[in-house]
C-alpha cells in the first residue's frame, strides 16, 4: 500500500468528509454565520431567532460553503451558550451538519464549548502566540485532543505581522513548536497570515497583497503539510461603495492568492466577479495595485475607480421584466409567484401611490385579478395560485404597518372596498387544509380573508363576524359531527340577528344536509359550496348589490324543493325492520373455517415508524386531489393539460417529503391491537388472553329493504357468530412534530408549503396505515405470511381483510372511536387525542378496526330507522336523543328531539 | 521478553486476530433471575437489577469466566471484558453509577485471568483482553426532544467523565487494550478518545502503540442501509472524526449482518492508516428480535471479504456464540490479514 491520504491531505468532516485533494483548488468557507461579520445573522441571535438563523446557515450551504464559520463573539450575548445552542441546532439538520464547522472565536472558552459539540472533524479559528508560547502549547495540544483543524494568524508577543518578514518567521516558529512539541498533524495546521487592505494611499500598505502572496508561497514551500487561509474582503477596504471595483478585487487577489498557495477563505460569493470577465482595463489599475507594479498605482486605481461606479451590470435577460412599470412588475410577479423583488416593488408603489391601501386595492388587487381569472379559465392550477398567494400576503405584510389604524387620523372603515369573508373550521374538528384553500382562491380574487382556525366556537365566529364587520361566514368541517355545530352555528345567527350569507363546506358536508338540516335554521342565505373553485362565483352573487336579493330568493328555493323531494323520498324509501335486517346477514359458511389466531396478541407499539419505509406505501391519487388536480397517478402526470402543473407539485412534494425524512420534520407512531373476541348480535365482546370481557364495540346493521339474495350488511357479520374469533384495532398519525414546521410557514406567510406538508402529513398517516395493514395481515396477525403485493395492488385492496374506520360508511359513528382508542391505549401510548367531536390529534392520524375474514368487505351502512337506533341507544347505554344526535346522517326519519325548531 | 502490546502489533502484523462472540447472547443461556444479579450487598437495591449484565461480573463472576473461556476454547484471540454498559451513566438507569469503577475492575481482572492461563497454556497463541467501552445510553450529537432539537440529555463533559472513570477501572484491572465500540454517535466516542488521552497523559501512557501505549481500537455501528451512524456520519467522515488519534483499529460492529457490513468495511480498508476490524451480528434481527444466522451462513458471508483482505481483527456482536467463532477462527486462518505497510506513519 502507498502512503495514505491521511498522510497527505487535510481531512475535514461534518456528517460527510471534505478532503482537500489537490483537484478540490480553493475551498470556500461561508460565513454569514459570523456575528461579527453579518447585521442580520447578529439581529436574530441577539433577538432569539435561532430558526432563522438556521436558515442563514442553510443558505450558505445551498449558496455552495463547503465549510461553515460560526462565530458569536458578541459583547451583547453569553457567547459560549449561543455557540452550543447553535451548534446543536446545526447537529440537527443534516443538510447544514453535512459540511465540517469553522469555531470561530478570540476567547478560547468559546472555542472550548464549540468543540465539544461538533461530531465531526472541524477547525479552530484561531490560535496564535500572542499570549506566548504556554499558552499557545496549551491550546494546541486541546484542539488536538478533540480531533480539530486550527487556524493560526500570524500574530506573536510583538503584534501581528505586518510584514513579509514577519509573516514567514511567525508562522514558522508556530509551526515548529507545534509539530515538535505537541506532535500535531501538519496538515492541520492552517495559517492566517493576514490580508489587509491596499490602496488605502498609506506608503506602509503598499506591499500588502504581495507580502500575503509572497508568505502564501514561502509557507507552503517551507512548511510541508500547512495551509493558508484568510479573509478576502478586507483586501477591498478602502473602496467601500463602490461594488464593481471591489468585486474586481476580491477576483483578481483570490487568482493570485490561489496561484501562490491559498488553500481556502471567507468570499462572498455574490462580491466576486469573474477573474476572466473583468474589464481589461480595470484589471490593470487592480492588479497594479495588489501586485504593487508601480509608483503611482494606488491614485490611478481611485481616478479610474469614479468611472465604474454601480451599474446593474448583472441584470440578464431573463429579468427583462423587472424594467416594465412597477404595476406591471407586481402582477407579473404574482402571476409567476415571484418572491425576490415584491418587497421593493410594493414600497415603489406605496411612495408613488401615496397610500398602502390603494396600493392594495390597486396593483396588487388588479395582479390577483388576473390571477383568478386564469384559474378560473383553467390557465393556472392550484399550486401555482398558493404560490401567488405568496406573493400577495408578503406584500400586504410589509404594507400593514402603514396602514392606519382605528383612532388614526384618516382611518376611515367605509373607505376599502375590499369585501371581507370569515373562515372557520367549526368547535369539536380540526381539520383545515380545505379551508386553507377555499381561503387562497378568495383571497386571489380580492377578498380579504379573516381566518379563526380550527376548533372555533360558534360565539367565537359571530362576535368576530360583527366586529370585523365580515361580509360572508364561511364554515368548514371534514368529520360528521361538524354538521350537528354547523347547525348549531346557523342557528345561533338567527338568533343573534345576523343576516349575511353562510358558506357551508367541507368533505362530510352536501347539498342535501346543508338544504334540510342548516337552510330552515337561518333566514339569511346559506349555500353549499362543492369546491374552493366553485367559492369565488358563490361569494360574488352572495353579495353584490345588482344580484344578492336574486340569489338569495333562488338559492332559498331551491334548497326548498329539495326539502320536499327529500321528504317524499324518506316516505317512500322501504325500510325492513331491525329484526328482518338481522334475519338477512352475510351469508358466511363458518363450517370450514377456524379463524388464524394472531401470532402476537394484545399491543404492538411502534414509537418511531420509518418514514422512508412508509413513503413507498402512499397513494399519490388523493394527494393531487387535495389540490384540485383530478386525475389517476400515474397518469396524471402526462395529463396534456394539468401534466406540467401535476409534476411540478408531485416535484415539489417529493423535496418536502425528503427533507420530512432527513431533517425528522415529522415523526409516525403508531399501535396495533389484536384481541379474542366473541360476537352478539351486532355487539363484539373484546376479551384479554383469559377470557374476561374488556370492552365491546357496537356496529350498526343496512337497514334498507334489499332485494332476494342481497343480504342487510353489518360488520359483525365477519365475524364467527358460534365461537371464538380475533379483531383487531389500529391507530396511526404521521403529525407528530407537525405544529413547528408549520409555526415556521405560517412566519413567512407561506400557505403553499403548509398546505403542501399537511397534505404530505395525511398522505403518510394513510401510507402508515397501508404499512401496518400488511404488517398485521403477514406478521402480526399473519393469516397472510405469503403475501406478495405491489404498492397498486394495496392502492386497488386485492388483499385479504379490510380495515374500516369509526365514522365511515360501515360504522359512521364516531364515539366507538372512543371505545377504540381506550383499548388501545392510544392517548398514552402515542399521543394521539380525540376532540369533543371526535376528531383525532395530530390531523394526520388514521384509526381503525381490522377484519381478517376472507370475505370481509366495505360497504355502506345507509340509512337505518328507529327500531336499530334505539337497540343501538340501549345496548351502548347511552339516551335515545344521544344516539340519534350521533347518528344523525344516517337516520331515515326526523326524529322528535331534532325536529322541534325544524320547519321542514 | 516482547511487551504485550509489542506482541499484539507483531500477530496482527501476521494473521487476522478474533475477538469473541456476543455475551448477551451467552448470558441468556444461564436463564438467570433477579436474584443473580444481586451482590449480598445489593440484596435490598430498590430497583429490579435484572438484565444488568456487567454487574454479573460482581454477583455470578464464574458465568463471566465460563463464557470468556468458551471463547478462547473457540480460538478468540481478544477477549472483551463483560463491560458494554459499565459507565456511570449507563448503569444510572439502575441507580449504580457508584459500582461503575468496581465493574469494570472485576469484569478486567476476571478477563485477565483467563487470558493468561490460556496464554500459558498456548504459549505461540497469547491471548488479550480488549476493556470495552460501550456507547452509553445517552447521545451527545442528538436531541432525545423531537420538538427541541437543540436539547441534549448529556453533555461532552459529563461523557468525557464518566469515560475517564471507566478507563481507569478497566487499566487497573489488567486490560491489554481499550475498545471503544457500538458508537452510535461520534462526538460520544470523541468523548472518550478525549477521556483516554487524559487518563494516558496523567499516567504517562504513550498514546501511540508503537511507543508501547496501550492501544485503541475503535468499532462503529452503521445503523441501516443508509450507510450512516446514527447521528449521521458516513463511514469515511467516522473515519476521518477519529483520525487524531494513533489508533490500533479502526473498524463495525452491530447492528448488521456481515453480508450487510462488507460495502462499508471496503471503505475503510481502502482508507484507513489503522488495522481495521468487523464483528457484525449473526444476520439480521427477525420479528422477534431473535438472531437466525448460524456459523456457516455467517462463515459463507465473512470469507468474501476475507478473500478481498479487508480485515485485521475479527468476531462476532449480537447473535454470535463460540460456534460461531470457531467458524470464523477456522476461515481466518485461511486467508492473509489486510496489510497496512507502516503504521508508523500515523504518528504524524
Amino acid at each position: 500500500m502507498v502512503k495514505h491520504n491521511h498522510d497527505t491531505y487535510l481531512q475535514l468532516s461534518g456528517l460527510e468528509p471534505l478532503i482537500f485533494t489537490p483537484e478540490i483548488n480553493f475551498v470556500n468557507i461561508g460565513e454569514r454565520t459570523n456575528i461579527t461579520g453579518s447585521k442580520r445573522f447578529s439581529r436574530l441571535i441577539l433577538n432569539g431567532q435561532y430558526d432563522e438563523a438556521l436558515e442563514v446557515a442553510l443558505d450558505q450551504v445551498r449558496g455552495g460553503a463547503q465549510i461553515l464559520d460560526v462565530c458569536m463573539d458578541e459583547g451583547m450575548l453569553d457567547g459560549e451558550a449561543a455557540m452550543v445552542k447553535f451548534l446543536n441546532l446545526i447537529a440537527s439538520e443534516p443538510e447544514i451538519s453535512r459540511i465540517p464547522i469553522m469555531i470561530d472565536s478570540s476567547k478560547w472558552p468559546i472555542i472550548l464549548a464549540g468543540l465539544k459539540c461538533v461530531q465531526g472533524k472541524g477547525i479552530v479559528n484561531s490560535i496564535s502566540l500572542k499570549n506566548g508560547e504556554e499558552e499557545f502549547l496549551h491550546q494546541a495540544k486541546t484542539i488536538k485532543k478533540f480531533g480539530a483543524a486550527v487556524v493560526v494568524m500570524a500574530f506573536d508577543e510583538k503584534g501581528q505581522a505586518d510584514s513579509y518578514e514577519r509573516r514567514i518567521e511567525i508562522c514558522k516558529r508556530s509551526y515548529d513548536l507545534m509539530v515538535e512539541k505537541v506532535k500535531f498533524n501538519p496538515q492541520d495546521i492552517i495559517f492566517d497570515p493576514n490580508i489587509f487592505p491596499v490602496a488605502t494611499g498609506m506608503e506602509e500598505h503598499r506591499t500588502n497583497a504581495l507580502d500575503f502572496f509572497r508568505a502564501t508561497k514561502w509557507i507552503k514551500q517551507n512548511l510541508p503539510g500547512a495551509k493558508i487561509s484568510g479573509g478576502v474582503s478586507n483586501v477591498s477596504f478602502s473602496f467601500r461603495g463602490n461594488n464593481p471595483v471591489r468585486e474586481a478585487m476580491h477576483a483578481a487577489f483570490l487568482y493570485h492568492a490561489i496561484k501562490h498557495g491559498m488553500d481556502m477563505g471567507i468570499v462572498n460569493p455574490t462580491m466576486l466577479e469573474v477573474y476572466d470577465d473583468i474589464p481589461k482595463d480595470l484589471l490593470t489599475h487592480v492588479e497594479d495595485v495588489l501586485l504593487d507594479r508601480r509608483e503611482d498605482a494606488t491614485e490611478r486605481l481611485l481616478e479610474f475607480a469614479e468611472t465604474v461606479k454601480s451599474g446593474d451590470k448583472k441584470e440578464l435577460v431573463n429579468e427583462a421584466w423587472r424594467s416594465d412599470p412597477v404595476e406591471k412588475r407586481i402582477e407579473h410577479a404574482l402571476v409567476k409567484g415571484i418572491l425576490d423583488h415584491i418587497i421593493e416593488d410594493t414600497e415603489e408603489a406605496r411612495v408613488k401611490l401615496q397610500n398602502p391601501l390603494k396600493v392594495i386595492e390597486g396593483p396588487l388587487m388588479d395582479g390577483m385579478n388576473v390571477v383568478g381569472d386564469l384559474f378560473g379559465e383553467g390557465k393556472m392550477f392550484l399550486p401555482q395560485v398558493v404560490k401567488s398567494a405568496r406573493v400577495m400576503k408578503k406584500a400586504v405584510a410589509y404594507l400593514e404597518p402603514f396602514m392606519p389604524k382605528i383612532g388614526d387620523v384618516g382611518y376611515d372603515a367605509e373607505q376599502s372596498s375590499i369585501k371581507k369573508i370569515l373562515l372557520a373550521t367549526v368547535k369539536g374538528d380540526v381539520h383545515d387544509i380545505g379551508k386553507n384553500i377555499v381561503g387562497v382562491v378568495l383571497a386571489c380574487n380580492s377578498y380579504q380573508i379573516i381566518d379563526l382556525g380550527v376548533m372555533v366556537d360558534a360565539q367565537t365566529i359571530i362576535d368576530e363576524a360583527i366586529k370585523n364587520k365580515v361580509h360572508i361566514i364561511g364554515l368548514s368541517g371534514l368529520i360528521t359531527p361538524s354538521l350537528d355545530e354547523m347547525v348549531n352555528v346557523a342557528a345561533e345567527m338567527e338568533r343573534q340577528g345576523l343576516h349575511i350569507p353562510l358558506l357551508i363546506g367541507g368533505a362530510t358536508t352536501s347539498r342535501i344536509h346543508t338544504a334540510v338540516k342548516i337552510d330552515p335554521v337561518y333566514s339569511g342565505t346559506v349555500v353549499h359550496v362543492t369546491d374552493a373553485s366553485k367559492s369565488v362565483p358563490i361569494a360574488g352573487e352572495s353579495i353584490q348589490e345588482d344580484t344578492r336579493e336574486n340569489y338569495h330568493h333562488n338559492i332559498k328555493a331551491t334548497y326548498q324543493q329539495l326539502r320536499i323531494d327529500h321528504e317524499a323520498k324518506q316516505q317512500a324509501k322501504q325500510m325492513a325492520t331491525y329484526e328482518e335486517a338481522k334475519a338477512n346477514p352475510t351469508l358466511i359458511d363458518w363450517s370450514g373455517h377456524s379463524p388464524k389466531i394472531p401470532n402476537k396478541l394484545g399491543l404492538s407499539v411502534f414509537e418511531d415508524l420509518d418514514l422512508s419505509e412508509i413513503r413507498k406505501f402512499i397513494d399519490w391519487t388523493p394527494f393531487f386531489s387535495t389540490w384540485m388536480l383530478s386525475g389517476k397517478y400515474p397518469k396524471i402526470l402526462e395529463d396534456p393539460v394539468i401534466g406540467k402543473e401535476a409534476k411540478k407539485l408531485y416535484n415539489d412534494a417529493n423535496t418536502m417529503l425528503d427533507a420530512i425524512i432527513a431533517e425528522n420534520w415529522l415523526q409516525a407512531k403508531a399501535v396495533v391491537g389484536l384481541f379474542p373476541c366473541k360476537r352478539e348480535e351486532d355487539d363484539v365482546k373484546i376479551q384479554d388472553e383469559n377470557g374476561k370481557d374488556i370492552t365491546s364495540f357496537h356496529f350498526l346493521r343496512q337497514q334498507g329493504k334489499k332485494g332476494k339474495g342481497v343480504p342487510n350488511r353489518c360488520l359483525t357479520d365477519f365475524l364467527n357468530p358460534g365461537q371464538k374469533d380475533y379483531i383487531g384495532g389500529f391507530a396511526v398519525t404521521a403529525g407528530i412534530g407537525i405544529e413547528k414546521k408549520l409555526e415556521e410557514f405560517k412566519k413567512k406567510d407561506d400557505d403553499y408549503n403548509d398546505i403542501m406538508l399537511k397534505s404530505m402529513a395525511d398522505r403518510l398517516a394513510e401510507a402508515g396505515a397501508e404499512y401496518l395493514h400488511q404488517l398485521v395481515r403477514k406478521e402480526i396477525w399473519g393469516y397472510s405470511p405469503d403475501e406478495s403485493l405491489a404498492n397498486e395492488d394495496l392502492i386497488r385492496e386485492s388483499y385479504t381483510g379490510i380495515r374500516p374506520a369509526p365514522g365511515y360508511p360501515a360504522c359512521p359513528e364516531h364515539s366507538e372511536k372512543r371505545t377504540l382508542f381506550e383499548l388501545l391505549e392510544v392517548e398514552q401510548r402515542i399521543g394521539i387525542s380525540l376532540t369533543e367531536s371526535f376528531a383525532m390529534y395530530p390531523t394526520s392520524s388514521v384509526s381503525g378496526f381490522y377484519f381478517g375474514h376472507p370475505e370481509s368487505k366495505y360497504f355502506g351502512l345507509g340509512k337505518i330507522a328507529q327500531d336499530q337506533v334505539q337497540s343501538y341507544a340501549q345496548r351502548k347505554g347511552i339516551s335515545l336523543e344521544q344516539a340519534e344526535k350521533w347518528l344523525s346522517p344516517n337516520l331515515a326519519y326526523n326524529p322528535q328531539t331534532l325536529s322541534v325548531n325544524q320547519a321542514i | 521478553m516482547l511487551s504485550r502490546t509489542n506482541l499484539l502489533l507483531q500477530k496482527l502484523n501476521t494473521r487476522i486476530l478474533i475477538l469473541d462472540g456476543a455475551m448477551g447472547t451467552m448470558i441468556q443461556r444461564y436463564k438467570l433471575a433477579e436474584e443473580d444479579f444481586r451482590t449480598p450487598s445489593l440484596k435490598d437495591h430498590p430497583k429490579s437489577l435484572k438484565g444488568n449484565n456487567d454487574l454479573l461480573s460482581l454477583s455470578r463472576p464464574e458465568i463471566i469466566k465460563e463464557i470468556h473461556q468458551a471463547y478462547l476454547d473457540a480460538g478468540s484471540d481478544i477477549i472483551e471484558t463483560n463491560t458494554f454498559s459499565g459507565t456511570s451513566i449507563a448503569q444510572e438507569d439502575y441507580k449504580l453509577s457508584h459500582l461503575a469503577y468496581e465493574l469494570n475492575y472485576q469484569s478486567a481482572k476476571i478477563a485477565k485471568e483467563v487470558a493468561l492461563a490460556y496464554s500459558e497454556q498456548t504459549p505461540d497463541k497469547p491471548r488479550f483482553v480488549a476493556g470495552a467501552l460501550g456507547p452509553t445510553n445517552r447521545t451527545a450529537s442528538i436531541s432525545p426532544d423531537v420538538n427541541d432539537p437543540g436539547y441534549r440529555a448529556i453533555t461532552f463533559d459529563q461523557l468525557a467523565e464518566a469515560y475517564a472513570e471507566q478507563v481507569k477501572g478497566l487499566l487497573d484491572g489488567g486490560a491489554d487494550i481499550l475498545l471503544v465500540e457500538t458508537i452510535f454517535d461520534t462526538l460520544n466516542a470523541k468523548a472518550a478518545l478525549y477521556a483516554i488521552q487524559e487518563v494516558y497523559e496523567e499516567r504517562n501512557i504513550p498514546l501511540d502503540p508503537t511507543e508501547g501505549g496501550i492501544p485503541i481500537m475503535i468499532s462503529g455501528t452503521i445503523t441501516d442501509a443508509s450507510g450512516r451512524t446514527l447521528s449521521g456520519q458516513t463511514t469515511e467522515a467516522f473515519l476521518i472524526s477519529m483520525s487524531h488519534v494513533p489508533l490500533l483499529s479502526i473498524g463495525l460492529n452491530c447492528a448488521l449482518g456481515a453480508k450487510e457490513l462488507r460495502p462499508y468495511l471496503k471503505v475503510l480498508a481502502k482508507k484507513a492508516p489503522f488495522f481495521v476490524s468487523a464483528y457484525p451480528n449473526a444476520g439480521l434481527p427477525n420479528e422477534f428480535g431473535a438472531y437466525d444466522q448460524g456459523p456457516d451462513e455467517m462463515g459463507n458471508q465473512v470469507e468474501v471479504f476475507l478473500k478481498e483482505g479487508l480485515i485485521n481483527i475479527l468476531g462476532g456482536c449480537c447473535g454470535t456464540t463460540p460456534d460461531h467463532i470457531k467458524a470464523l477462527a477456522d476461515l481466518a486462518a485461511k486467508y492473509p490479514p489486510r496489510k497496512i505497510s507502516d503504521l508508523e506513519l500515523t504518528e504524524n
